[in-house]
């Protein structure tokens, strides 16, 4: 997927991939990262 | 020479708790929305000899190794263990009556109303219990259903009808009101349980006791401080440690971990020579993944407050060894990404300390049960966890990619505990470990926690801890 230029919501998850860690991906692709955040589902 | 500390003794508790799901966060918002939703809880809620023989349960109080459960066939809620009893190697279950009567003997300040015939069956279910069966006293009915017309709280109940009533303290406080202080009793009295049943089973005195390290995530306190009170003096309290004196160390789940790792320290450092890690149940994350259950046609699983204590003291019996030489921490300027988080809770411990990633026998990691956490999506935690640690084993060049599954099945477990926040954050393995360190069969242990501090919203960032534990004969050679 080309990120490039687009809008990114990064929903990150604690025992996953966290939100910070979303956004430094999508930002080095190119992407607007609007909003980030982390979840914790236990 | 300043004392090695060691973990000397380990006790757990379920308390079940399905009249309280109810009032659950979760279940609490949801039902104000939508009022049938109700009776569909209840009505796939377990009964007693359910939550007894569910096999998860079995292995949080010891009656079964948590390797046993990794041959136990899914479903484990319909593979349940027959004739299976709620005392454990180190730990119980206790009914929901029993539960009613450990909040009411803890209840210092009336806030609590049983009905006589709860009351009655309450002292029952605890008669082996040790502190204020004196207090389980209930009133007639009438005059509970009239204290719960002219007052303030909440209704509870028991066996399908209305059997008690806690109040609202304070009009103005919302840190007082009934539900906060619901939240706070159970917290408590389900402490108090695996506390007592510590000191019954380690055979140390209540007043030998000199520190309590509480490290629930219940928030107890006032309008003018709310979360920043303490629990620790008011369960030692209860089970008679009148030397002690204690604070709550909250950290999110990672709290038990940073606790004992405090607790060790304050042993090393001679200023207390028996400190007791202690934490209640959540009684806010009951019935949490109701929503889910539900769609899925499985029973609503959360049903179960639980509880823990943990004696820390000089090493020199049969306790398993504290390394506090090789706690982990997960620094600020560390990242957040899982390979960062182990890098910094695993790898750097053990690299300073000239061992590999295969020297430790078990990790313990978060032991989400996931038959609990696959319905809502969230998956198998405790696996996702192993196979970072697998995969990180892999690029050191420690284990060939092809051994990935090999290293979780011999170095992980399966999840047993329940979702009950601060309670599942590795721990649970610690009376296991205690046992197979005295059998012989495991040398060493890692216990890693996590934390979820942007809960909170005041920072993006992450937690977590770690330690390591040793059988006295490895600790001896490698310390």
């Amino acid at each position: 997927m080309d990120l490039n230029g687009r809008r990114v919501v990064a929903i990150g998850e604690r025992d996953g991939v966290t939100g910070p860690s979303l956004k430094l991906l999508a930002e080095s692709a190119g992407a607007d990262v609007v909003f980030s955040v982390t979840q914790c589902f236990v | 020479m300043s004392p090695t500390p060691a973990i000397l003794s380990a006790s757990y508790a379920l308390a079940h708790a399905p009249d309280l799901v109810r009032y659950g966060s979760k279940p609490v918002r949801e039902i104000g929305r939508d009022p049938s939703l109700l009776p569909r809880i209840t009505g796939s809620l377990r009964p007693w000899d359910e939550v007894v023989a569910y096999p998860p349960n079995q292995v949080f109080i010891g009656n079964l190794a948590p390797e046993d459960l990794a041959s136990i066939p899914r479903p484990w809620y319909e593979n349940r263990i027959d004739s299976a009893s709620p005392s454990g190697a180190f730990g119980r279950m206790v009914s929901q009556a029993g539960l009613y009567g450990l909040m009411k003997l803890c209840d210092d300040f009336d806030l609590l109303t049983l009905d006589g015939e709860l009351a009655a069956q309450a002292g029952a279910d605890l008669v082996d219990f040790d502190h204020r069966r004196g207090r389980i006293t209930g009133v007639d009915p009438a005059e509970l259903r009239t204290l719960a017309e002219e007052s303030d709280g909440l209704d509870l109940h028991h066996d399908g009808r209305m059997a008690g009533f806690i109040r609202t303290v304070h009009d103005q406080d919302e840190a007082l009101t009934a539900s906060v202080l619901l939240e706070n009793l159970a917290g408590k009295a389900t402490a108090v349980l695996a506390f007592s049943d510590l000191l019954r089973n380690s055979g140390i005195g209540a007043r030998e006791i000199d520190y309590l390290l509480n490290c629930g995530e219940e928030a107890v306190g006032d309008r003018y401080q709310r979360g920043g009170g303490s629990l620790s003096k008011a369960v030692g309290e209860v089970v008679g440690c009148v030397n002690a004196t204690g604070s709550d160390i909250k950290a999110f789940c990672s709290a038990p971990v940073h606790a004992l790792i405090a607790a060790g320290a304050m042993v090393a450092a001679g200023v207390h020579k028996y400190v007791v890690v202690l934490g209640g149940g959540s009684q806010a994350k009951l019935g949490m993944k109701f929503g889910a259950h539900l769609r899925n046609g499985v029973p609503v699983m959360e049903d179960c407050l639980a509880s823990m204590a943990f004696l820390v003291g000089p090493a020199g019996g049969d306790g398993m060894e504290l390394r506090l030489d090789l706690a982990g921490k997960h620094p600020i300027g560390a990242g957040s990404s899982p390979k960062a988080v182990y890098e910094a809770l695993v790898v750097e411990p053990l690299v300073r300390a000239g061992l590999g990633m295969t020297d430790i026998d078990k990790y313990a990691v978060e032991m989400h049960n996931p038959e609990i956490t696959e319905p809502g999506g969230s998956g198998d935690v405790p696996r996702m966890n192993y196979r970072t640690l697998a995969a990180m084993a892999v690029l050191r060049r420690e284990i060939g990619r092809g051994d990935i599954d090999r290293f979780v099945a011999e170095r992980g477990m399966p999840g047993f505990a329940p979702t009950q926040g601060h309670i599942p954050a590795g721990v649970p393995y610690l009376g296991h470990a205690l046992q197979a360190m005295r059998r012989g069969s495991l040398d060493r242990a890692m216990i890693v926690a996590k934390g979820s501090l942007f809960l909170g919203r005041m920072t993006q960032l992450v937690d977590g801890v770690s330690f390591i534990v040793e059988r006295p004969a490895v600790a001896r050679r490698t310390g």
